[in-house]
């Protein structure tokens, strides 16, 4: 995009790249911000009519739809309190931390083919890094708080996502060792085709890790059932207790920032991404073409995508308000004793499948597509280069095309581990 | 033009490196423990992004991971829980300041000889525009001799005790991460055996 306004609007260069990073930070936000005023309006009505309520009507006409805008201005009004055994400087800092983890989480994840703020090699590891900090805001609000109401529910809080993330981790590294990267454009490009491509069908095990992605998701962003760290009936509201007004809101965008983001991550790993169930743009041929059609094309995977994302925020919904929340030792128990063990099954048996090269929902006849021809495009560029090296009898030295990755070395060191291990 | 002649990168790299550094004076002179812990949270956190900065989104999500998202939790609950006043403070003696003075300014000297030696390092600044990312100094010589390949060395002529470009760093790296295994389990029995004993202390 810098380029776009360095050539078309002939800007410097510098100022080409901040007005296309402001344009990305304020698109990333407002997925953020309006979010949550969508889906705290969402979760309203959900809850109401799984309750047999009818949830908010009367704010904005028929469905309620600005009840959460006129809370919002309500929150704005109210006095910002901090308490008398707080510890100011922590307590003022924590819910930006939250907000400001789960804010800088989206910058790699992509929202349809290429349309992403970021573009990382390294963007899985780089979200689940970013939703590892996240964890510090709740523990610095029960610290500062003062209260130990909070403490209590920071010191949950800490416990619980620090052993979720562990069967969490085992699960994303599935989806990447059969898409072979971690660059999230690529894995999302990768279940193109019909819905079977989608690597929750590639074989029976991805189903039962994507099942217990979502299990261990939901837990680490906190929702019922595992949302010990706020059980208003033994907690009070547990770490942001001692919040009020705009501060405690900004705890409820980032809760919400990172269920979307989980669920959009669930969405690109295991469920196509910005890939319709049905090809429909591949089959007109608009994701090949260029202007208007491929921009619509992209349009139309991003709303598949947000789509995604929100189906599973739904259901991260109906789970909330129909399950009962577990006990602390009882959360512990699901982690380690059910999903640590079936996340590492899970991982054995898709590793299984791949190494014996057993039949995939891939290999099926009809549009199911080779999924090794969507790669980065620097790996197609080395082995493009790498090709014609091969073809080219001798070379010399000087015009030697040299690969991002490693060169002539690379291959040297190739070809001598293959020698060596022979000896 | 003026925005044209800025130098963006170093900009950049002067903010990142500022607030790294001065997150990590204020960790030095705050006397509130879990202070402190916060500090170190953003001044690695600061450095993490000097790696995004330098392109090396690999290596920054790491230290994110690892030391700000892993180590810091567990520093945080050691605090947390150790810590029998809430507010905690811990002042720091004069003696103490000398002490870590003379070992933190020993270890940067050695830091700086040894930065200072390479010789690649000393001529200037090069632009950055000509150098492509494959001639530029990357970590992949490092790990392929942590592996036991000495990529600088395929061209030595061949000697016939080693292997030839076997002759890397495998050994004293697998040493390594043996100790790491034995200090964490150490460390595990010594954390167990404690409560053990405060336990039947209690009970007794």
């Amino acid at each position: 995009m810098a380029e776009f306004f360095h050539t078309t609007c002939s800007l410097p260069t510098p100022l080409a790249y901040l007005v296309a990073a402001i344009i990305h930070c304020v698109l990333i936000i407002h997925v953020v911000a309006v979010g949550a005023l969508i889906f705290i309006w969402l979760e309203r009505k959900v809850s109401g009519r799984i309750q047999d309520r009818l949830g908010p009507t009367r704010v904005g006409g028929a469905f309620g739809w600005l009840q959460t805008l006129a809370d919002g201005i309500k929150l704005i009004a109210k006095e910002d309190i901090t308490p008398k055994d707080a510890d100011w400087m922590l307590f003022k800092a924590a819910p930006y931390v939250g907000f400001a983890a789960s804010y800088c989480a989206y910058i790699a994840l992509p929202f349809s083919d290429g349309w992403v703020a970021q573009h990382m090699n390294t963007a899985v590891f780089f979200i689940l890094a970013v939703l590892g900090i996240e964890v510090f805001s709740p523990i610095l609000a029960g610290y500062a708080s003062g209260s130990k109401w909070s403490l209590f529910g920071a010191m949950r809080e800490a416990a619980q996502v620090v052993s979720y993330e562990v069967p969490l981790g085992m699960c994303v590294v599935v989806p990447c060792m059969i898409c072979g990267t971690l660059n999230l454009v690529t894995i999302g490009n990768q279940q193109a085709g019909l819905f079977t491509n989608w690597l929750a069908f590639n074989d029976p095990f991805t189903f039962v890790v994507a099942v217990v992605y979502f299990t261990c998701a939901t837990a680490s962003v906190n929702r019922a059932p595992f949302d010990l760290a706020e059980a208003e009936s033994e907690l009070v509201a547990g770490f942001h207790t001692e919040y009020s007004g705009l501060r405690w809101s900004f705890f409820f965008m980032a809760e919400y920032g990172s269920m979307f983001l989980v669920s959009g991550l669930a969405a690109i790993l295991f469920f196509g991404g910005w890939n319709g169930p049905i090809p429909i743009f591949q089959v007109l041929g608009w994701s090949e073409s260029d202007g208007v059609l491929l921009y619509l094309a992209r349009l139309g995977g991003c709303l598949n995508f947000l789509l995604k994302g929100t189906i599973g925020v739904v259901v991260m919904m109906w789970v909330r308000w129909t399950l009962p929340r577990l006990r602390i030792d009882q959360v512990m128990t699901t982690c380690l004793k059910y999903c640590v063990p079936i996340a590492a099954f899970g991982f054995l048996g898709a590793l299984f499948w791949q190494v014996n090269e057993l039949p995939t929902s891939n290999d099926l006849p009809g549009i199911g597509i080779n999924r090794f021809e969507a790669r980065e495009s620097w790996v197609i560029e080395a082995d493009q280069q790498r090709a014609s090296r091969a073809a080219a009898v001798t070379p010399s030295p000087s015009d030697v095309p040299i690969g991002p990755i490693g060169s002539v070395e690379f291959d040297r060191v190739e070809a001598l581990v293959m020698t060596g291990g022979a000896r | 033009m003026l925005l044209a002649a800025f130098d963006w990168h170093s900009l950049f790299f002067m903010f990142f490196a500022l607030l790294t550094c001065g997150f990590a004076v204020a960790m030095l002179f705050s006397d509130n423990v879990v202070h402190m812990a916060f500090y170190l949270i953003l001044s690695l956190g600061a450095s993490a992004g000097l790696f995004f900065l330098a392109g090396a989104e690999f290596v920054g999500a790491m230290q994110l991971m690892i030391y700000v998202g892993g180590t810091l939790v567990l520093l945080i609950f050691g605090v947390m829980l150790t810590a029998q006043s809430r507010f905690i403070s811990m002042k720091t003696r004069s003696g103490e300041w000398v002490m870590a003075l003379v070992l933190g300014g020993s270890l940067l000297f050695l830091l700086l000889t040894a930065a200072f030696r390479v010789e690649d390092w000393r001529d200037g600044n090069p632009n950055a525009a000509d150098i492509g990312i494959a001639e530029s100094k990357t970590t992949t010589q490092i790990g392929m001799g942590f592996t036991g390949v000495r990529v600088d060395r395929l061209d030595a002529p061949e000697d016939s005790t080693l292997v030839p470009g076997m002759s890397g760093y495998l050994l004293p790296f697998v040493i390594v991460s043996v100790h790491l295994l034995v200090v964490l389990v150490g460390a595990a029995y010594m954390a167990r055996t404690k409560r053990r004993a405060t336990s039947t202390g209690a009970a007794a």
